[in-house]
């Protein structure tokens, strides 16, 4: 496809999913409540897979491990299954699955074994849907060896990052986020490189580098600072591993500042290995110390006001970059 | 108050301990030839009584007996008889090495060897098992070279796993033989879903896969068999129950309260319970399950009942919570000593063969190890460093590039 579509976060994955599957017999999709006999997934993303499909696409039980052992042993078997776990929070229960056996497999067999699986997932908070179901996990995964992580910020990149996902040879983490779900924008139907971050907003005088949901948040916040004289760089990380370190710290250098922004807990997070790389690489060109913006160091509630406070805001990115600009 | 004593939990403990008289009167045994041999399209419904029974083929003379006994060529005999006896010369050889320094660690699988041996000759080519540590002589019964072994377990440069993996934790995909993986239970789903992917595939390939009796403590033993019994998926399912995991005797994962072959119950899953020292018993009900996941009957529970003659492993001392005598009470016997009787019975084989092939395989395993050692043993002639950032991905990143450069590792 070259022509350009309108199109939804939802739409556009499931279009890739669609692609995918018709382009590779290789292609399996399994999960809680993917078939469309099960309405094609809770938020839909996978609607009508199983009817054009069939047997490909599969419904389970409510058995994370199994689901994730099966992708593992389907892999095994010659398939590129995209498993399904519903929300991001329920991949505690198959994280031994995902840390120590996808992840390692490649390595520990002496490089006997690969597993080419996708694992989809959805979470972000917004919808009052508590501790157990709106966490950012992406660090825990960042921080293991041979798995990628994969997290798009809007349509196009969410269509692209899928159909490199599951092309490639080990194991990815796709991760979703629900507030962003229903934001139409331009789908050109190209592959997204994985490893590759964007310059979603060229700028002169502060980088922020976001991921997701914080891309949308890092965008408006250029348009309140653009008022205010303040020319504001995003880079949209993409894939969180590998992250493109080449792309931020040139974006870091030009500017001279940086904001690392992500909607996971600040403590700990992917932005404190950014923000320490930047320091380590531009120690001496920088105008201004790096920040990190995170959520809070809590669990995120469920209560709509105390869940809005939960993470950074478009304002709260301002606040940062004017910090950083009068530094 | 109510008229009634408090409330107190039951803590299983073993039958006896160390210093007492061994004690297996918690099993019973059938005897040989006594358990009934349903069809293989038998609906689970109509066989319930087979988790409670004992599969037993071979006679105390010798003879092969009941609806079980197999029909094995006897050079198939003879091919496992060989691979339990280089197994059990192997480990014996290993776990030496371990006490001169030439390796980090060390597991015996003394008194198993046919549970691994005869699924081994039992599957055939193409088929997947998914095993446990305890199960080289799966590997010796299919030739696989004793120096890929002893590289690995010595870590020296020749490593196949190339210093990424314990000693013993094997990969031999293209022997049948799945990586094996130190976290127990991991590998129960990953046959399942090989096993779906064989039949999504209209293949004829089945999956075979082992956990240990205090491994089914494990979800993913559980979830597995969700999914086998959901899918009718090609796949036998096997617990090697040998009474211990590590001190912790069987009872302590709830075998005293049924069998482990009865968990399949609950899956509507055929549950097979079978002698796992009877060579003929373990591959006539390998067969069994294998025939019947081939015609597209789904997956089988099998409890392979055996016992862990030897400790744990290398760091442990099975005096300290058994008693030392108990593998000699051990009531179903020795597999190598039984499949032995067996062939001579049948007149395939003799005192005298069986003596030459001891000294054989004698020293083919010591050569082996002499081949080994002029390689390297622990600490000597290592697996390069750079081995560390190859195959964590398909193509290093920055980040496995950059981390070779800071160790030095040339490129
Ligand atoms: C997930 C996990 N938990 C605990 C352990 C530590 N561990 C290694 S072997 C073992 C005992 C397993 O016993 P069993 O399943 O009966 O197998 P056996 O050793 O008797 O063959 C334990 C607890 C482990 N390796 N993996
Ligand atoms: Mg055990």
């Amino acid at each position: 496809m070259s022509e350009v579509k309108q199109l939804n976060v939802v739409q556009a994955i499931n279009q890739a999913l669609h692609d995918a599957m018709a382009a590779d017999p290789k292609v399996l999709v399994l999960g809680e409540e993917v078939g469309d006999k099960q309405e094609g997934g809770v938020m839909g993303v996978t609607k009508g897979l199983s009817t054009a499909f069939g047997e490909r696409v599969r419904s389970t039980p409510i058995s994370e491990q199994a689901i994730i052992g099966a992708a593992i042993g389907a892999s095994l078997g010659g398939y590129r299954p995209v498993a399904e776990i519903m929300l991001m929070n329920f991949i505690a229960v198959p994280m031994d699955m995902i840390t120590n056996h996808a992840a390692k497999l490649r390595f520990m067999s002496g490089g006997q074994t690969n597993v080419p699986i996708v694992i989809r997932t959805m979470t972000g908070v917004g919808f009052s849907t508590g501790g157990q179901h709106s966490d950012y996990l992406e660090a825990w995964f960042a921080h293991t060896a041979g798995i990628k992580v994969v997290a798009p910020s809007n349509p196009d990149d969410a269509y692209g990052l899928m159909r490199a996902a599951i092309e490639d040879d080990d194991p990815v983490l796709f991760i979703e986020n629900l507030p962003t779900y229903w934001t139409p924008g331009p789908v050109s139907f190209q592959k997204v490189k994985l490893g590759q971050a964007k310059v979603a907003l060229e700028g002169t005088d502060a980088t922020v580098v976001a991921h997701s949901r914080m891309v949308v948040e890092a965008l408006a916040a250029a348009k309140t600072l653009a008022t205010e004289g303040i020319s504001l760089e995003v880079v949209d990380l993409r894939t969180i591993s590998p992250w493109d370190r080449a792309t931020v710290l040139a974006s870091a250098a030009k500017t001279g500042r940086a904001v690392v922004v992500h909607e996971a807990v600040k403590q700990f997070g992917i932005g404190a290995e950014i923000a320490a790389v930047i320091g380590e690489e531009l120690w001496g060109k920088l105008k201004a110390p790096v920040q990190r913006l995170g959520g809070a160091f809590a669990p995120v509630p469920f209560s709509r006001p105390l869940e809005a406070a939960f993470a950074p805001t478009a304002a709260d990115i301002a606040a940062a970059v004017r910090k950083a600009v009068t530094a | 108050m109510r008229n009634q004593p408090p409330l107190s939990l039951h803590i299983p403990a073993p039958h006896a301990r160390p210093g007492e008289k061994p004690d297996f009167s918690y099993l019973t045994f059938p005897e040989p030839g006594a358990a009934r041999r349903p069809h293989i399209l038998t609906p689970e419904a109509e066989m319930r009584d087979m988790p409670y029974s004992l599969i037993r083929v071979l006679a105390e003379d010798g003879r092969a007996i009941g609806p079980w006994a197999p029909h094995v060529a006897p050079e198939t005999l003879r091919r496992g008889l060989r691979a339990m006896m280089l197994t059990r010369f192997f480990d014996d050889r290993m776990f030496a090495a371990h006490h001169q320094g030439k390796t980090s660690f060390y597991m015996k699988s003394t008194g198993e060897e046919a549970t691994a041996a005869a699924p081994s000759l039992a599957l055939l080519p193409g088929d997947m098992c998914f095993p446990t540590y305890r199960m080289v002589s799966f590997l010796m019964a299919r030739d696989y070279p004793l120096a890929n072994l002893v590289n690995q377990i010595f870590s020296n440069a020749a490593d196949p796993m190339r210093g990424r993996q314990l000693p013993l934790l094997y990969s031999a995909r293209d022997y049948g033989f799945y990586s094996l993986a130190g976290n127990v239970g991991s590998r129960f789903g990953h046959a399942v879903g090989w096993a779906m992917a064989s039949a999504y595939k209209n293949d004829d390939k089945i999956a075979m896969a082992f956990v240990g009796d205090g491994t089914t403590a494990e979800g993913n033993f559980h979830e597995a068999m969700v999914f086998a019994s959901v899918y009718h998926a090609p796949v036998i399912l096997c617990v090697t129950n040998n009474q211990w995991a590590i001190s912790s005797y069987q009872g302590i994962a709830g075998g005293e309260e049924t069998t482990f072959a009865a968990r399949g119950i609950g899956y509507g899953l055929p549950g097979l319970r079978v002698d796992g020292n009877d060579f003929l018993a373990v591959y006539a009900a390998t067969q069994w399950a294998a025939e019947r996941a081939r015609a597209n009957h789904g997956a089988t529970l099998i409890e392979f009942v055996t016992y862990r003659v030897a400790g744990h492993s290398t760091n442990d001392d099975p005096s300290r919570y058994r008693p030392s005598d108990e593998a000699r009470a051990w009531p179903l016997g020795d597999p190598i000593e039984r499949l032995k009787a067996h062939l001579i019975a049948l007149g395939e084989w003799s005192e005298a063969q069986h003596e030459a092939l001891a000294r054989a395989l004698h020293e083919e395993v010591r050569a082996a190890a002499k081949a080994g050692e002029a390689l390297g043993t622990l600490g000597q002639n290592p697996p390069p460093k750079r081995e560390m950032f190859e195959h964590v991905f398909k193509t290093p990143d920055w980040r496995n590039l950059e981390q070779r450069r800071e160790c030095e590792v040339a490129p």
